[in-house]
């Protein structure tokens, strides 16, 4: 083959893998289309009608009536003690799990495999069902929230450990094993001094979807700031409803640079 | 005085690192071993402390018998061995002196470790990095240490664990040579001092012929000499570092 002809190969090969690129893209835009058409966003009549009542809603929105805020202040502060405390029962019980669900700490490929099995349910029940049943389980206030918060987290938390621990160097181990350190020496002395940076990152980033999350459980009953909120709604006191947003906000930003904070100073 | 007996190694990818071996290494001698790449160095280091399962024989320490016998007899015979790595196995963020202390790791019970440390397995950590030239950066992270450094951390987390013999795989492959020299004088010095049974793998003959009591060379999985430095001779080198082997010549025919 002369150098040319091998050249004109080399490009056909090109413009076809090209060809199948544009192709993928297209189907991947198409699906997007389908999707918003099936859920009735491209209904412009519907958009029309409601123009109205989003102006509304969003006039009796402004200003803000901040009125009732000392009476906020118990249920945030309950949401932020929510979301502490579950935040430490999720790490309490992720810890030991991950460390069954790790593939290079787990006693037994069937542990790990079941352990896997058990974070992946944890994460796929969402956390507001979660409330929901713990709350006809345990009754209302801020124990179905804690409860709910920490078993749906576990699943998370559990599986960001756990991918940690796997990714450990392995030659640390090796050393605390030829030096006659136990099973659980090696875990605690070389495991866990190597993932600790990230066990915290995840943690504290967990902390701070937790106190977001916790606003939200309120809805079903389980305490806080959520319950308030709940409450503005059903009374159709969208003033309220705004304060109260907003001061939500302002504690997640709080809650959120607190987080930042600890991230640095525990590197 | 450690001994292996009929000891052969077969990986688990079918490839036979060892073959009926026996040899016994006497206290408080310096013996290296010699071999190419793949030679089984390592194989036979690491079955010296039961880090690799011999597929057949024994490991044999004086008085106790089996190192394998139970888990228990395998983790007493791993407190009183020391292991330093080639690529020093050091856990990067801690400190100098916390690496060092997972040498006392095995010295208490699990749950005591939980704990820190006493204060005397701190001074005995502190003693084995002075020891090394290293005291003064005991609290410096061990990823902030040059390659020299870390090394001489990972012979002191070995001296540490009080060991009667230590076990070297290529200590210092990874170092410049003038550092190699000084570093593996250190680890002789220390072995010396303390009568400790010392067993290094080479790549390089000058530092084998300067520190060892005895060598043994390794060819494909077996030993091919065993004497004093002073007989290392050409006829022997090349008996250890011919690549040719009956297996090899049948193959390339
Ligand atoms: N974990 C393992 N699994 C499978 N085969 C292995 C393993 N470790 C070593 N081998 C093989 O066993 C043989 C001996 O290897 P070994 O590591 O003991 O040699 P060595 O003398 O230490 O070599 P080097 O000087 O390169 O370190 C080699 O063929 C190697 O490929
Ligand atoms: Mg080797």
């Amino acid at each position: 083959m002369t150098p040319s002809r091998a050249f004109d190969a080399i490009l056909a090969d090109e413009r076809r893998s090209a060809m199948r690129g544009a192709a993928l893209v297209s189907l991947i835009v198409l699906a997007c289309l389908f999707s918003l058409w099936a859920t009735g966003f491209f209904d412009a009549q519907r958009f029309a009608e409601s123009g109205p009542a989003i102006s509304q809603l969003a006039s009796e929105m402004v200003p803000p009536d901040f009125s009732r805020w000392q009476t906020w202040l118990r249920p945030l502060a309950d949401t932020l003690a929510m979301s502490i405390a579950g935040t430490a029962l999720a790490v309490v019980i992720s810890l030991p799990l991950a460390i069954l669900a790790a593939p290079n700490t787990s006693p037994h490929p069937a542990v790990y495999f079941v352990l896997r099995t058990l974070l992946a349910f944890l994460r796929s029940v969402p956390e507001l069902i979660l409330g929901v049943l713990f709350v006809a389980a345990v009754g209302f206030g801020a124990l179905p929230g804690v409860l709910a918060l920490s078993l749906h987290s576990v699943g998370m938390v559990g599986k960001f450990y756990a991918e940690a621990i796997e990714h450990v160097d392995p030659k640390p181990l090796e050393a605390a094993r030829a030096a006659g350190a136990s099973d659980m020496q090696v875990i605690l002395h070389a495991v866990l001094p190597q993932v600790l940076p990230q066990l915290t990152d995840v943690t504290i980033y967990r902390w701070e979807y937790h106190f977001r999350a916790s606003a939200v459980l309120g809805i079903v009953g389980a305490g806080g700031i959520g319950f308030e909120l709940m409450a503005a709604l059903r009374l159709l006191n969208y003033d309220q409803v705004s304060a109260i947003l907003l001061s939500i906000l302002a504690c997640v930003v709080v809650v959120d640079s607190i987080g930042a904070f600890l991230r640095k100073s525990l590197k | 005085m450690l001994s292996v007996a009929e000891l052969e190694v077969t990986y688990a990818n079918g490839v036979k690192a060892l073959s009926r071996t026996s040899v016994s290494f006497e206290r408080g001698r310096f013996i290296v071993l010699l071999g190419t790449s793949g030679a089984g160095k390592s194989t036979l280091l690491r079955c010296l402390n039961g880090l690799v399962r011999p597929t057949k024989g024994d490991v044999l320490v004086e008085r106790r018998g089996s190192i394998f016998r139970s888990t228990r007899t395998l983790r007493e015979h791993r407190r009183q061995t020391g292991m330093v790595f080639q690529q020093h196995h050091l856990i990067g963020r801690m400190t100098a002196l916390e690496n060092v202390l997972t040498g006392r790791l095995a010295a208490h019970g699990t749950f005591r470790t939980l704990l820190p440390l006493a204060r005397a397995d701190r001074i005995l950590a502190l003693e084995a990095l002075a020891r090394v030239g290293l005291a003064e950066r005991a609290l410096h992270r061990a990823d902030q240490l040059s390659g020299g450094q870390q090394q001489r951390v990972g012979i002191a987390r070995a001296i540490a664990q009080r060991p009667e013999i230590i076990l070297a795989d290529e200590p210092v492959a990874s170092l410049d040579p003038e550092t190699a020299v000084k570093v593996l004088g250190d680890l002789h010095r220390i072995c010396r001092e303390d009568g400790i049974t010392t067993i290094v793998s080479l790549h390089q003959l000058d530092l084998a012929r300067k520190f060892a009591d005895r060598i043994i060379g390794l060819a494909h999985g077996q030993i091919a000499f065993d004497g004093a430095p002073s007989d290392l001779g050409s006829s022997v080198l090349d008996k250890i570092y011919k690549v040719s082997s009956p297996a090899l010549l049948e193959a390339a025919e």
